[in-house]
């Protein structure tokens, strides 16, 4: 008897929730001062939550100037609803349906893992919703193929970090032959695909061998030795932090003085203390640093960073600075783009993009027009400092 | 040159294998159970003895003996809590809960230690280097042998030689008559299993300056250590000793040609290989159960 009336009431019941739902999203249209929301999608727990912690400042910091500047549309305030991925591709997805279908976000920002980004990027250009990484590098993430494409980046793309780290062996270090040591996964491919591409650009260096290792691997001298038997002068290297710091002492372990030029992976976590005495012999890329010479935005920055996040004495207590810098500028190219677009429409606002007008004086450099139709990568090889470590301290080298 | 350096890092790392296994064999051989969990203990020991040094500045020996004997507890708990009680009611459970145990540790580890892998601070051992035959050597990569091997001496004159290593000798021959001759049986098996720990914490610490500190590192270890000992024949210390060095070796070697994207599935398939044309392991004697 009870299962019957329920069952009867059920059509009423969900008309009803329709009607509340069709009046909530009436309500959302008509309220000048409701929030603007947007999502971020990144990795806040396990191995890599630094990496979010470290998107989430430089995001926060942005939005807090833009609130306290007024807002945007006429005073409504940014209100920043944070996923997190576990660095795991599905969860990644689920969060970013449920920022889009749910909490109905008007753009959204990544994090550090790029299979999370690759798997999120369809999404993004089917629900036509602005994607715009902060991180994550692979080059398919915006190069995904989709016309219009909502999918943005303000970071280092792989493709083009594969040109410089090539170039900066060759200038820097005087290497017409470079061996390769890359990790075995989706990552270490992508970038021997531009490693490989970028080879054949440049003539002034030449790939001798292609090495790969496993992230669980204790020692690497095998690798290392066919690479120096082979002639290279310089190791280019694309891993995370404790596997390249496995390849660091073991190229201690072999006496092999060879200069390594490394893409940003070891960046994260303890790398000093985990490589050893050798950590500094690793010049890697960056897209910013908060030593040496701070322009008036990166002054500012790092004030603001110090007054929010008590933790932070000085430029040594960034973690991740990457991570801030690019989520920093990011959400400034964004906030322009919605007040140009007028509305929080997700074509409105990727077309604002595309066409961005004025310049923006950011903490990575000044953007004039910083996206275009085809191109959809904020910054290039011009963009990217190169890095090692003194200590604890990521000072840069060039 | 390739070679030979191949050949010294696989006699470190084996004798790594080869010590863990040897904590199979010693409680194996006492009480017919295992902790499956070595690679578990190992990072403890590893765990401790930077927690002690590193953490709390505590000077290095004091800071090792403290860690090995924090291992060897272990090795008793992992006794009292994971494998007695199911013994005595004549269940196999314990190869499951020795696991379990093996992961709650893990966990209690990745909550206190911390999910960010440490380096232990560079010591002599690893800093300086000296030639062999054109090939660099750190001290480290040599002492990993030489105590694997020493330890296993050590312990084959103990188990020989000495009273209580006789009475767990015993013990392992005959469990009811050791009993009536008044060997208690309980305590000798406890011995086995701190002393089981009491090498995987040897181990640990041993590779510790050589690899990364974290709550997984020991997990592939133990998997490796316990294919080592079936393939040495566990109750053969020396075959288990000899099997780890080879394995080792042939990792290293197989590193060395076909690189690291091979090692484990060759490793592993060779392992498969030789217990099919000798189930009873390379250095082991079949069994022969008596009706």
């Amino acid at each position: 008897m009870k299962t019957l009336l329920r069952l009867r009431m059920l059509p009423a019941a969900v008309g009803m929730s329709i009607a509340a739902l069709g009046l909530a999203g009436a309500a959302g249209t008509v309220q000048a001062a409701d929030p603007i929301k947007l999502g971020h999608v990144a990795a806040l727990s396990g191995a890599s939550a630094q990496s979010g912690e470290a998107i989430t400042r430089g995001l926060q910091i942005a939005i807090d100037e833009i609130n306290e500047s007024g807002g945007l549309l006429d005073g409504r305030m940014i209100e920043l609803i944070q996923r997190d991925d576990e660095s795991k591709p599905p969860k990644g997805l689920i969060a970013a349906r449920e920022l889009i279908f749910n909490e109905d976000v008007a753009a959204f920002f990544g994090g550090i893992d790029s299979p999370v980004s690759l798997a999120i990027a369809p999404l993004a250009n089917q629900e036509k919703t602005p994607f715009i990484g902060v991180w994550a590098a692979a080059t398919g993430i915006t190069r995904n193929g989709a016309d219009p494409n909502y999918v943005f980046r303000v970071s280092a793309i792989d493709t083009l970090v594969d040109v410089k780290l090539l170039d900066y062996a060759d200038k820097k270090f005087g290497a017409s032959k470079v061996g390769l040591m890359l990790i075995n996964n989706p990552w270490g491919e992508s970038n021997e695909k531009g490693l490989t591409a970028a080879d054949e650009e440049n003539d002034a260096v030449e790939i001798v061998g292609i090495e790969k290792f496993e992230g669980a691997d204790v020692d690497m001298t095998p690798q290392l030795t066919r690479l120096k038997e082979a002639g290279a002068e310089a190791i280019i290297l694309v891993v995370n932090a404790p596997p390249g710091a496995q390849m660091m002492k073991s190229r201690e372990r072999m006496g092999w003085d060879v200069p390594v030029v490394s893409h940003w992976g070891i960046s994260g976590g303890r790398f000093p203390e985990l490589a050893g005495p050798t950590a500094g012999d690793a010049h890697f890329v960056q897209t910013y640093s908060f030593f040496g010479d701070q322009g008036e935005v990166g002054t500012s920055v790092l004030e603001k960073l110090k007054a929010k996040y008590p933790e932070i004495k000085g430029p040594e207590d960034v973690f991740s600075p990457v991570g801030t810098a690019n989520a920093y500028d990011a959400m400034h190219l964004l906030a322009m783009a919605i007040e140009q677009a007028g509305s929080t429409d997700g074509d409105a606002i990727r077309q604002a993009l595309e066409d961005l007008q004025g310049s923006y004086p950011g903490l990575i450099k000044t953007y004039e027009s910083p996206f275009s139709a085809d191109n959809h990568d904020a910054l290039g090889p011009n963009d990217y400092v190169m890095v090692h470590y003194e200590g604890d301290k990521v000072v840069p080298t060039e | 040159m390739l070679f030979l350096s191949a050949l010294i890092t696989g006699l470190g790392l084996g004798s790594m294998y080869g010590l863990l296994a040897l904590g199979f064999y010693v409680t194996y051989v006492v009480s017919k159970t295992v902790n499956f969990a070595q690679g578990s203990t190992m990072m403890l020991g590893a765990v401790l003895c930077f927690t002690f040094w590193v953490t709390f500045g505590w000077p290095a020996p004091l800071a090792i003996a403290i860690a090995l004997i924090g291992c060897a507890l272990w090795g008793v708990a992992v006794e009292r809590i994971a494998v007695r009680p199911f013994v005595r009611r004549r269940s196999e459970a314990w190869l499951m809960a020795t696991v379990a145990l093996g992961i709650v540790l893990d966990n209690i580890v990745l909550f206190t230690f911390g999910r960010d892998p440490r380096g232990m601070p560079p010591t002599p051992l690893v800093t300086d280097s000296f030639l062999i035959a054109g090939v660099r050597v750190q001290p480290q990569q040599v002492l990993i042998p030489l105590v694997g091997v020493g330890l296993a001496i050590v312990f084959s004159v103990f188990s020989r030689r000495t009273r209580h290593g006789l009475a767990m000798l015993a013990v392992v021959q005959n469990e009811g008559a050791a009993r009536l001759m008044g060997i208690n049986v309980g305590v000798a098996v406890s011995a086995a299993f701190a002393m089981s720990g009491f090498f995987a914490g040897v181990a640990g610490i041993l590779i510790a300056p050589l690899f990364t500190i974290s709550s997984t590192m020991g997990t592939l270890f133990g998997i490796k250590a316990f294919a080592v000992a079936i393939l040495g024949g566990i109750t053969n210390p020396w075959g288990v000793m000899c099997a780890g060095l080879l394995y080792g070796v042939a990792e290293a070697l197989i590193t060395a040609t076909f690189g690291s994207t091979y090692t484990q599935i060759t490793a592993f398939s060779l392992v498969i290989v030789a217990l099919a044309l000798r189930p009873e392991g390379l250095f082991g004697r079949a069994s022969v159960k008596k009706v």
